[in-house]
């Protein structure tokens, strides 16, 4: 699913060194916590798996696509077996709910007909039937993060890499969406929650992945934030 | 790529002009007055030019003098001869008595009445389809046999030669950086309509959208409002220029301008605007978003 062996990531022009000999692996069906400071190296680690930047070095492959040798053409293809949830749910507000969804069928050139048949299923699962017709300014933020979460699932996604999904909602929808998560686990998906919020990642005994200064420091399938940041 | 999903993407280019409606406003503006500030201009230089060709014609004038050897007959058989000369648009005989009433007609009554019609030569008045080679058209009718000597206004020729030639150089320079500059400020209007799109841009690459799918109603809205934009200025154009010359017709100078009449310079320049409008809109659109698909 995701292997990476020795990864060097550097930011040109600045040469600022943002991961160093990173080695990671992760399970298909797992779900994994990606915890660490800011500036430790977690938003580098996504853009490396969503082909956003690529390594300087190392070997690192998700998916089956190798991203050392990926070409530009083919990230498009890389992209449809990934779901990505970011903080700021990231919506098109000019987009009904169901178009927000349904546009993401659509830009992989999904049929009308599927798009009919798949939009309400994922919308159900995320909580959001009758919700169908509402902007995303009409939307509480934990609604906003269930429709964010559902256009990341619409494509039925091998895997799902959400940055910090819980960081703009308060603790009780934070618990909401972490479950929503969770059960969509369980159903198949992989699942890779990049956070820094130890009380949360305490509540679910999951496998935890600390990184600092571009390292990682702990790898501890025993689902406490042990590492003290 | 399907019909549903090339109805989809065009669908979607029209929606983006809607969606988007200030900064859509905001380009057809843009284009519209480059278009119009191209299009007047151009339209002054296709008068200054027509107002040249005019002097032109007035000036064309070649008079070829016949041998005096040659009988009347044998004169006039030489105007086959002269209109066969490439360049050579028309050919008058004129007989030396015609030639010598003419040249009486031009001073006081009595005072060349005691001229002799011999003292004439019989000639031709020629016209030129293109003064600028008069010289050699010269060349080539003193060569014929029986013709004794031709006289051209050469320095007329030079004159209109020089003036037209600076005007053309001027008038491509200006109109070159006219585009250059209309160009840049269009695609940058697009430039900056489509900033305010990345985030959409970005979630479609996000979710696996190919470059150009991403790229395709972006063309499509450049290509409507470069369509639009070009339709709106060439109306405008229309206005301004019936309106201007309304203007100078009525004026005290009417008399000595002549202006060309829109109609028939509306099909090119409506093909122009639309041409220009077209390929700003693609050009703008498609490169406008090119940043934004490097990731």
């Amino acid at each position: 699913m995701i292997q990476m062996n020795g990864v060097r990531l550097v930011y040109e022009p600045s040469g600022a060194m943002a991961l160093d000999d990173v080695d990671l692996e992760i399970h298909e069906g797992e779900f994994a916590f990606l915890v660490g400071p800011s500036g430790s190296g977690k938003t580098s680690i996504i853009k490396l798996l969503t082909g956003e930047v690529k390594a300087e070095r190392g070997e690192i492959s998700v998916n089956g696509f190798d991203l050392r040798r990926i070409k530009r053409r083919k990230l498009p293809h890389l992209r449809r077996t990934l779901g990505v949830i970011f903080q700021d749910f990231r919506l098109i507000e000019k987009m009904t709910v169901y178009d927000n969804v349904a546009f993401a069928m659509r830009v992989i050139g999904a049929s009308t007909d599927a798009i009919s048949k798949r939009v309400p299923y994922v919308l159900e699962l995320v909580g959001l039937t009758g919700y169908e017709k509402r902007f995303p300014q009409e939307l509480s933020g934990g609604e906003q993060q269930r429709v964010a979460i559902a256009r990341a699932l619409v494509n039925s996604p091998r895997m799902i890499i959400a940055d910090e999904p819980t960081g703009n909602l308060d603790p009780v929808r934070s618990l909401e969406i972490m479950l929503l998560l969770g059960k969509i686990n369980e159903l198949g998906t992989t699942m890779l929650v990049v956070t820094h919020e130890k009380e949360l990642v305490n509540a679910f005994s999951r496998r935890v992945i600390a990184i600092d200064n571009g390292n990682v420091v702990c790898d501890g399938m025993d689902g406490y934030y042990s590492y003290d940041i | 790529m399907t019909f549903n999903r090339i109805g989809y993407l065009i669908k979607s280019g029209i929606a983006g002009i809607f969606s988007h409606s200030l900064m859509s406003f905001a380009t057809v503006t843009i284009v519209t007055a480059c278009l119009i500030i191209m299009g007047s201009f151009s339209l002054l230089l296709v008068n200054i030019d027509s107002l040249i060709k005019g002097l032109e014609k007035e000036n064309d004038e070649i008079v070829a003098f016949v041998n005096d050897s040659l009988t009347l007959e044998e004169a006039e058989a030489l105007k086959d001869i002269i209109s066969s000369i490439p360049n050579v648009s028309g050919a008058v005989f004129v007989n030396r008595e015609t030639a010598m009433e003419a040249f009486q007609s031009d001073y006081d009554k009595g005072l060349f009445e005691s001229l002799n019609a011999e003292t004439f030569r019989h000639r031709y008045v020629i016209h030129l389809s293109d003064i600028s080679i008069m010289g050699e058209t010269q060349k080539q009718i003193e060569a014929v046999d029986g013709i004794a000597k031709v006289n051209a206004h050469l320095e007329y020729a030079k004159g209109f030669i020089s003036a037209r030639n600076i005007i053309s150089a001027v008038s491509f320079i200006l109109i070159g950086i006219l585009i250059v500059v209309s160009f840049f400020i269009m695609s940058n209007t697009i430039k900056l309509a489509t900033y305010t799109r990345r985030e959409e841009i970005a979630i479609m690459k996000m979710v696996g959208a190919s470059n150009a799918f991403i790229r395709c109603p972006f063309i499509v809205e450049g290509l409507v409002l470069g369509i639009f934009g070009g339709l709106l200025a060439w109306f405008a154009e229309w206005g301004i220029y019936s309106l201007a010359t309304q203007r100078i017709l009525g004026s005290a100078g009417a008399g000595l301008i002549k202006v060309v009449d829109f109609s028939t310079v509306s099909t090119p320049l409506l093909l122009a605007f639309l041409a220009v409008g077209i390929v700003v809109g693609i050009f703008g659109g498609s490169s406008a978003i090119r940043n934004y698909l490097k990731v």
